[in-house]
């Protein structure tokens, strides 16, 4: 995957994102069946907890052409393995705020909560995700230009 | 040799003559003038290597966790902590560690020595009175303590160490007042365009040595991320991105961990301003979670536990 340079005209965003098998990626399934239209930016990776995302996924992906990343887990107290969300709102709270601090711009990295039973909301989730990220424009910050090991 | 090291040498001597402890850690006086460095003593014969002084400004945790048996080990508020740090992390046993707690007024750093010998050579160098007093060849210069303290301990609010065994001295008394997240504070203050110029051009000069990852006393896993290679994390290059992500996950690995002894900062053969991001971590940890590192055995991390009222705000 090699970054994009100059901005294109047609561009669009490309988002990664990371949804928990029992919540957020049957949420996303929900959306599918229900026909539920949302853009179709996103690059779906099913982990098996929002806490299973190692904040480097986040950062890699960012590195290596992602425009913007989301992250969707439980809600709190939803967690198939009981805390496993609530781990992974601490490690991402930190996250969030240090890649802001170092000039991230704050709409590239995204967190929200979608049950299985929120269709609609993952749907909404998305469009304001490619929406933000589709006002930031192309990533640059952290983007390697360089080769490509892949 | 002071009232404090005859007291540490005795102690030591004591410790392991007895058969308490295999090997005690401490400072011995370093091969250039001016400097101290880490030894390890295991005769209690050799116990005169052992010197205390403020060029003692490694941390020592560092070597704990590779120590084989029971060490004693000296250390002062910030080495302390660290201790603290990792027997909450289950990296070594609390009883096989005994902590000779040193109260400290701070440690002077090297480059502000260097600055101002401005390439002349010192063969010696004193302490008395709150100055430190240096010796040439042909020159003699004494300089107050406080303009050549390493800037960890300008900021530092825990001079005594907050768990010993063995306390070397009085406590010092704690000081406060001055606000510890200064630097932290001006750059969020900044647009973010500025923050990330500041960042670029300070990590754009590492050479990714990891003498900062090798330095720190919480940087202990057997393979670090950027030395595996299945699957490789980042590029081993010196491009900006790479040096940027090993920068912010080498932050973000000690977050909530870091207590700011500056062990990095004081290691990095670049000069790099490696504190300002590991203290907006720390602040982050203290304003979110209301936890500080390596106060208390007891404690619960702050990344290894949590609390259902946690903010929610960031989150959609």
């Amino acid at each position: 995957m090699s970054a994009a340079i100059e901005p294109q005209a047609d561009w669009e965003p490309k988002i990664i994102a990371f949804l928990c098998n029992w919540c957020s990626y049957a949420g996303a399934d929900l959306a599918g069946v229900s026909r539920i239209q949302y853009p179709p930016n996103v690059r779906i990776v099913r982990v098996p907890c929002s806490s299973r995302v190692n904040p480097l996924y986040i950062i890699k992906s960012i590195q290596h052409g992602a425009d913007g990343v989301l992250v969707s887990g439980c809600h709190p107290g939803d967690c198939h393995y009981i805390s496993g969300n609530y781990y992974a709102r601490r490690r991402f709270a930190l996250l969030k705020s240090m890649l802001e601090f170092v000039g991230i711009e704050p709409g590239r990295v995204n967190f929200s909560w979608v049950s299985a039973a929120e269709g609609e909301k993952f749907a909404r989730v998305v469009k304001d995700v490619v929406e933000t990220v589709k006002a930031l424009g192309p990533a640059e910050r952290l983007v390697k230009r360089g080769w490509s090991n892949e | 040799m002071s009232e404090l090291e005859e007291l540490l040498r005795a102690k030591a001597r004591q410790l392991l003559a007895e058969g308490q402890v295999q090997q005690v850690i401490g400072y011995e006086r370093g091969t250039v003038p001016l400097r101290a460095r880490p030894c390890f003593v295991r005769d209690p014969e050799q116990v005169e290597r052992l010197v205390w002084n403020p060029h003692c400004e490694n941390n020592l945790a560092t070597y704990l966790h590779q120590a084989d048996g029971k060490v004693a080990i000296v250390a002062k508020g910030c080495d302390a902590r660290s201790i603290v740090n990792e027997i909450v992390e289950r990296q070594v046993p609390r009883g096989d560690v005994v902590i000779i707690g040193v109260p400290c007024q701070g440690v002077v750093d090297r480059r502000k020595v260097e600055e101002l010998l401005d390439g002349r050579d010192a063969f010696d160098g004193q302490i008395t009175q709150g100055h430190l007093v240096i010796h040439g060849t042909d020159f003699e210069e004494s300089v107050e303590l406080q303009a050549v303290w390493n800037d960890s301990c300008a900021t530092c609010r825990h001079r005594n160490p907050p768990v010993y065994d063995i306390l070397i001295g009085e406590l010092v008394e704690a000081e406060d007042g001055e606000d510890v997240f200064v630097a932290v504070r001006e750059l969020e203050a900044k647009t973010a365009d500025e923050r990330w110029a500041y960042f670029s051009s300070e990590f754009s000069r590492c050479i990714r040595c990891y003498a900062c990852r090798q330095a720190c006393p919480s940087c202990y896993c057997p393979e670090c991320f950027v030395d595996q290679t299945q699957p490789s994390w980042f590029a081993k290059s010196d491009e900006l991105s790479d040096v940027m992500a090993f920068h912010l996950v080498r932050a973000y690995h000690v977050a909530g961990r870091c207590l700011d002894c500056g062990a990095c900062a004081r290691a990095c053969p670049m000069g790099i301003d490696l504190r300002t991001l590991s203290r907006k971590l720390q602040k982050d940890v203290r304003e979110l979670f209301d936890y500080e590192p390596g106060m208390d055995v007891e404690a619960a991390p702050a990344l290894g536990s949590y609390r259902q009222d946690d903010s929610d705000k960031f989150i959609k």
